[in-house]
């Protein structure tokens, strides 16, 4: 990662999209900002807590509860000149609101002659954890991402959190800004400044020859927790932050590949007609030769999540599904006792269901 | 339509208030992993309107679903072991507190997506006038609830079509933590009802006779071919939205109000009506909570020695 020539200190997830938001509406009274709950003493997880004392009710507000009507009101807010953020605490609720992201905010600036642009961003969260169940934990950025006209994008670090939502803000197209829960608790370097992180762009976490793994979201924090324990093995494994979705930045992953010959995509959806599955098929048309070995999909299963705590232990993937799959992949010699130790530095003491200790839910 | 006496009605209230006190009480242990809603302070809805309908009539639900699921007289064992995530769960440990089934007793399914089971309820009602039958069809929902799209494609249909369908408005002025009045500009909820084509009524949320009252007229019109009924029930919500705790920490509503709030509640203003009709009811009251007692603890033992799925159990059912 470049070093960047700004003030630093750690912040998480959650305040650095606090931050983001202020500085943007600071920047800009353009932006408003409206979401069930965002004005509300929870402020969606404190993303949101201060803006309304900050910037009064003509720009931050809770809304009814009619998604897609104020998605399309948001819509029309945008045409008529202002940048909506609108926010929800589940992308569940986002469905809601399909017909107006899909057919309006995707379509208006083509169908239209590039005559017109929608500068709309609509925050969605990913629950997991505490029984959060089949309706309030989908990881459904492939559905979106399937419309040309919408971007979408997954940011993993805090960094990543306020320099895309800025560049999200600034963008003049409508885009998702998908949060994962766990990702909300999570520490990192964020600048204090206002920058911006190219929406298009992924990096690389952890530099490595054997294998790349390109991973989306919060597994990104789970495949470098396993690159790390694999290199203490000798193996050494790339892992690229992928941020986004749509449009995939195809090309860091091929020169990744080539590089390493082999490819797991770590994706935090289940796995049909995931996005995992389309960067694996542009990695094949574009990559085949550079291939050493079949490519790999790490993802959830094809069934929803269920909500019972005994059920979800192995629906989720961890470090250790994805340690399995490299050293899988990679097939040397590998001495089953460094194998064995190596699975159980990466077993957490935590209970599953729970990003961190502090948790005790309902969330 | 099967009266139900006072008596019944008031222990009715009472074990869906003292299952889920047990709820709130159990929640710290971290053994119910899922989010909880609770209905307490709102029980005499569920009640008064269940006690006005047929064991064959179906309900729908939501999120805050206990009362409802239990006046309909949905399993208790059932549900406690859905909370605890067990194997013999309402639905095996797939739903949790926000997902909650019975249907030998017509409780279809309750969800967490707000409006999501409205339109299901008007579609189950058009089954029923398909099929010539006198079932009726009711759904409970919040005022939040009443601003979604669907409830009102829902009503216009409802009322197109006159269909057998009771529309329960719970009214407890919150959606999470929003006051009515900053999400809704001031009318009554059934007046917009009414204007889509159908019965509306309004009406004491936290009178449990009132609101049996006001339900056995309207299932009684839906039933005789009358039409869609809407009834909006004013009431109040004690606990927090989402969680076993009170939520006065959180300002989002005064220590005054929180305290009228309580200060209606529908159990203790029931028991005070019948005990002054009949002296010796307060001595029922004791063997009702001795009663109810019993029932909680047994039910507790058989969710938490019930079998605990595995994720091995998670993969089937994705179809039929
Ligand atoms: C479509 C949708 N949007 C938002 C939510 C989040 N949410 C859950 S319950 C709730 C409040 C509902 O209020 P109301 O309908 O009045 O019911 P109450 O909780 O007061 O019983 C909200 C906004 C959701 N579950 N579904």
């Amino acid at each position: 990662m470049p070093e960047l020539d700004m003030k630093k200190r750690t912040i998480n997830f959650s305040e650095a999209i606090r931050e983001g938001l202020d500085q943007a509406m600071e920047k800009d009274a353009r932006v408003i900002l409206i979401g069930e709950g965002v004005p509300d003493p929870k402020a969606i997880f404190n993303t949101t807590a201060g803006l309304l004392d900050k910037y009064g009710k003509r720009r931050v507000f809770d809304m009814p509860l009619a998604e897609n009507g104020m998605t399309g009101i948001c819509i029309g807010a945008a045409l008529g000149g202002m940048r909506p953020v609108m926010v929800h605490q589940r992308i569940d609720f986002a469905i809601l609101a399909m017909d107006q992201l899909i057919n309006n905010a995707a379509k208006w600036h083509y169908m239209f002659d590039g005559k017109a642009t929608v500068p709309l961003v609509v925050r969605m969260i990913v629950g997991r954890g505490w029984g959060q169940g089949p309706q309030h934990s989908q990881s459904l950025q492939a559905m979106f991402a399937q419309i040309p006209g919408l971007k979408v994008i997954m940011p993993t670090t805090p960094r990543d959190a306020k320099g895309m939502l800025i560049s999200a803000i600034e963008d003049e197209n409508p885009v998702l800004f998908i949060e994962h829960r766990w990702l909300h608790p999570i520490k990192g370097t964020v600048p204090e400044d206002y920058y911006q992180i190219p929406l298009d762009q992924a990096e690389i976490l952890h530099t490595g020859t054997d294998i790349t793994i390109a991973a989306f979201s919060y597994m990104a924090y789970e495949a470098l927790s396993a690159a790390k324990a694999l290199a203490s093995m000798g193996i050494s494994v790339e892992v690229l932050n992928m941020r986004s979705v749509r449009p995939l930045d195809i090309d860091s992953v091929l020169d990744s590949v080539r590089k390493t010959g082999r490819l797991i995509v770590a994706d935090t959806a289940s796995r049909a007609g995931s996005i995992a599955g389309e960067l694996i098929s542009q990695v094949v048309e574009n990559a085949f030769d550079a291939l050493k070995a079949c490519p790999v999909r790490i993802a959830s299963p094809d069934h929803p999540a269920p909500t019972s705590q005994y059920m979800t232990e192995k629906y989720y993937p961890g470090p250790n599904t994805v340690a399995d799959a490299v050293v899988k992949l990679i097939g040397a010699d590998i001495n089953p006792i460094d194998y064995a130790n190596l699975l159980a530095t990466l077993r957490s003491d935590r209970p599953h269901d729970v990003p961190n200790n502090k948790y005790s839910g309902p969330f | 339509m099967q009266q139900m006496q006072p008596a019944r009605l008031f222990k009715s209230m009472l074990r869906i208030r003292r299952i889920e006190e047990a709820l709130a009480d159990r929640y710290a242990e971290q053994e119910m992993r899922c989010p909880m809603h609770l209905c307490i302070g709102q029980e005499a809805i569920a009640v008064g309107v269940c006690a006005a309908l047929h064991p064959t009539d179906r309900v729908f639900s939501n999120h805050r679903a206990h009362g409802h699921y239990l006046a309909k007289g949905g399993n208790l064992n059932a549900m406690l072991a859905e909370l605890y995530g067990r194997a013999t769960g309402c639905c095996g440990g797939r739903g949790g507190s926000m997902h909650l089934i019975d249907l030998d007793v017509g409780f279809m399914g309750s969800t967490p997506i707000v409006g999501g089971t409205v339109p299901l309820a008007v579609g189950s009602a058009w089954a029923s006038s398909l099929k010539q039958s006198d079932q009726v069809t009711v759904v409970f929902f919040g005022d939040g609830c009443f601003e979604e799209g669907v409830v009102h494609e829902s009503l216009n249909f409802a009322a197109l079509h006159k269909l057998p369908v009771l529309f329960v408005c719970e009214n407890n002025d919150f959606s999470v933590y929003t006051r009515r009045n900053e999400r809704q500009p001031d009318r009554p909820i059934y007046r917009l009802a009414e204007a889509h084509g159908m019965a509306a009524f309004s009406g004491n949320g936290n009178d449990v006779e009132e609101v049996l009252n006001i339900s056995s007229e309207a299932i009684d019109n839906a039933r005789l071919g009358r039409g869609p009924q809407f009834i909006e029930f004013r009431t109040y919500r004690w606990r927090e939205h989402c969680g076993p705790n009170f939520d006065d920490d959180l300002n989002y509503r005064s220590t005054q109000e929180i305290e009228s709030g309580m200060g209606d509640c529908p159990i203790a203003s029931h028991a005070a009506e019948l005990t002054l009709k009949d002296a010796s009811f307060s001595r029922d009251i004791e063997k009702y909570e001795d009663e109810i007692r019993q029932e909680i603890a047994a039910a507790f033992e058989f969710a938490l020695s019930s079998k605990k799925p595995t994720s091995e159990d998670a993969c089937g059912k994705v179809y039929a």
